[in-house]
């Protein structure tokens, strides 16, 4: 029996193999998906690589692989993600962002109209980073053999003359500074996963931090050190400059900023917010004397509102990270151990 | 001593010890119900999750402690569909939306959670769900107290008694506690405050001399409980004798699935061989159960015993002793 109009409408709305075939199917994608949405010179060749020329200073490269699941949430999708997480691994090096690549690994049988939303966000994503995707890739695998979508982007950037930023540069003395909230993106993910039904207002903090960076480079030649805290949390990122640096850090709980959603959601499955992922929160070491500066450089950021001096760089108890509790009690703050999973009683 | 494992996470993350004069010393308890699951039923858990056409479903922690031979992570790796749930009704839309598969849940857990896989086996009858089953591993909290101080093994000045799990008994059946063992008891929230609030109002009665149950967690806590959780665990359980970890068989301190809905009952549906359990070589889980020995005196703790690699179930559970030693107690702990 031939299929019907609406079956085939319904065949037409999916990928199927045919669209990373390389042949008819795969152009008329490109054509009609990506070139409107993320149109630029460099991409518009469709040569087998982009060929571009850079300013003078040292060039800093970065990649990473998406596969958060589910694809879309509140603050967020898998394209923005994409975008911002690779935007930012540049922005922690110091490096300005300029352009991404873009690669694509689809499902079977995955909605045409969610790639074009996911593909929008991608655009969005790079527009507010103004950063472009001058080159890219598409795979489609059979239905089983991923998740609906998975995304590769990695990305160049430029550090500028006089930037010298690093996980190494951490100097007792500095001051910790924290963008904001901490575990938004971690416990939204949770919440959509596992389909908990908490009707807090949280979402994710996804977001490019390029443009706050550039406002603190330009308030401080002295930051030492700009991490964003994503997977394994803020402690995870500390412990890792500790032991970088061979520095101390001491932390105050009290002065680490929560949403008080996140903050009874964690308090409810027994998790700690410190080592609850983020997607569009740094940390910087920054010389003491300009901290106050680079603090209200981040402020008039949209995403630094609730920058905040959460401790500071010691050279006591080197390679370790030490909080004071809200109890004025000290303990030792380890990276992320095993899984975060809710506890039962 | 602190029975919950979720007050010994919330006083090393506090640093609360260090607040504390020396000589006054908190002793963890055995309040970690994934931590006193005995290993032989873990073995029945791993042995059922192998079974074709089943997904066994649990709450998160379990899926990490190692049984005799693998844990139920460890089956998943090989095939097995084993599911974290976060609630006993996922489990049951799981056996709804699957009805080719029969769905086991891995009913551990005290009286906290008891309500719910009550709740979940009356909803089963009720949507006439016939491909789940629980395996009934649920424990009581007043008998495996009066379980330790009867062995007297070690010795407890005062109980910080659990905050959740007296929401839903109340405070009335700790009550033979003091009667029985002139031992003080006090029901604390989580919260630090409410933690130094309890070992507060416990020195209280150890200096006069008058040991009572009190509650410090009044905005959870009323002395008779939850009425209607006690009705739902008094349906479709009843009380039985139970084997804990590290302490053994303690009479009338489990629960089991009563005739009515047997039909629910894993233990009924399946032939469960699993075989000779054996405890792991060198942990000391059920000593620190106990309350007679601190995770620091255990020769794998930080070794070969960590959060990545649990040997015991202290090491794997959020509210397990060896956890929060290892996450929070610093270089000594």
């Amino acid at each position: 029996m031939p299929p019907t109009t609406a079956m085939a409408e319904k065949m037409d709305n999916r990928i199927t193999l045919a669209h990373g075939s390389g042949g008819s199917l795969t152009h008329k994608l490109i054509r009609e998906t990506f070139l409107p949405l993320l149109s630029n010179p460099l991409l518009g060749r469709l040569d087998d690589g982009a060929v571009f020329g850079v300013d003078k200073g040292r060039l800093a490269f970065t990649t990473d692989s998406y596969v958060v699941n589910p694809l879309f949430f509140p603050g967020g999708d898998i394209g923005r993600l994409a975008v911002c997480g690779t935007v930012n691994d540049l922005s922690m090096c110091g490096a300005r962002p300029l352009y991404l690549s873009l690669s694509l690994i689809i499902e079977e049988g995955f909605s045409q109209p969610d790639l074009q939303r996911i593909i929008s966000s991608v655009r969005e994503a790079a527009l507010e980073a103004d950063v472009e995707v001058i080159t890219g890739d598409t795979k489609v695998v059979g239905r089983g053999s991923a998740d609906g979508l998975f995304i590769t982007t990695s990305g160049i950037g430029i550090v500028p003359e006089g930037i010298e930023v690093s996980g190494t540069n951490a100097k007792a003395g500095d001051k910790v500074i924290l963008s904001g909230t901490l575990g938004d993106h971690g416990m939204t993910i949770l919440i959509q996963r596992e389909g908990l039904g908490f009707e807090g207002p949280i979402e994710s903090d996804c977001a490019p931090l390029n443009q706050m960076v550039s406002s603190m480079l330009e308030a401080s030649h002295d930051i030492h050190c700009l991490r964003d805290p994503t997977r394994g949390g803020l402690a995870t990122t500390l412990n890792e400059i500790a032991l970088q640096s061979e520095v101390g850090i001491l932390i105050q709980e009290d002065a680490t900023p929560l949403n008080p959603s996140v903050s009874a959601l964690c308090e409810l499955l027994g998790f700690d917010p410190l080592y609850v992922a983020n997607e569009g929160k740094l940390v910087a070491m920054v010389k003491a004397s300009d901290s106050d500066r680079v603090l209200e450089a981040m402020k008039e950021n949209k995403y630094g509102k609730r920058a905040t001096i959460i401790g500071e760089v010691t050279g006591e108890h080197p390679g370790r990270v030490v909080i004071r509790t809200r109890m004025g009690t000290s303990r030792i703050v380890d990276m992320l151990t095993g899984d975060l999973l809710p506890r039962i009683c | 001593m602190e029975f919950c494992g979720g007050h010994t996470f919330a006083i090393l993350k506090n640093g609360i010890r260090d607040l504390l004069p020396s000589n006054l010393e908190l002793v963890s308890g055995p309040g970690c119900p994934v931590c006193v699951t005995a290993i032989s039923d873990l073995d029945k858990a791993i042995f059922l999750s192998h079974l074709p056409q089943t997904i066994t479903t649990t709450f998160g922690d379990m899926v990490r402690v190692p049984g005799s031979h693998g844990s139920l992570a460890s089956a998943r790796v090989e095939g097995a569909d084993v599911r974290i749930v976060y609630s006993t009704m996922d489990a049951l839309d799981i056996a709804q939306e699957n009805p080719q598969s029969q769905v086991i849940f891995v009913g551990i857990g005290f009286e906290t959670t008891a309500p719910t896989i009550a709740a979940s086996i009356v909803e089963a009858q009720r949507r006439e769900i016939d491909n789940y089953h629980v395996l009934p591993l649920g424990k009581l909290c007043p008998p495996v107290m009066g379980a330790l101080l009867k062995m007297g093994e070690t010795k407890i000045d005062g109980i910080i008694g659990p905050g959740h799990v007296s929401t839903i008994i109340g405070s009335r059946p700790y009550e033979f506690i003091p009667r029985e063992y002139g031992v003080p008891f006090v029901i604390s929230g989580f919260e630090p405050l409410d933690i130094l609030l309890a070992v507060e109002m416990l020195v209280e009665q150890i200096e006069e001399e008058d040991p009572k149950v009190e509650i410090a967690y009044r905005r959870g806590v009323k002395p008779e409980g939850n009425a209607r959780a006690q009705q739902l665990m008094e349906e479709v359980f009843e009380v039985s004798n139970a084997n804990w970890r590290g302490i053994g068989e303690i009479p009338r301190s489990g629960l089991s699935i009563r005739e009515k809905f047997s039909h629910f009952d894993a233990l009924k549906a399946y032939d469960i061989e699993p075989g000779l359990s054996r405890e792991p070589k060198g942990c000391i889980c059920g000593e620190i159960l106990r309350g007679i020995k601190n995770p620091q005196d255990c020769r794998l703790f930080r070794r070969a015993c960590t959060p990545e690699n649990p040997v015991g179930p202290c090491m794997v559970s959020s509210e397990g002793s060896c956890a929060a030693y290892y996450r929070y107690g610093g270089e000594d702990g």
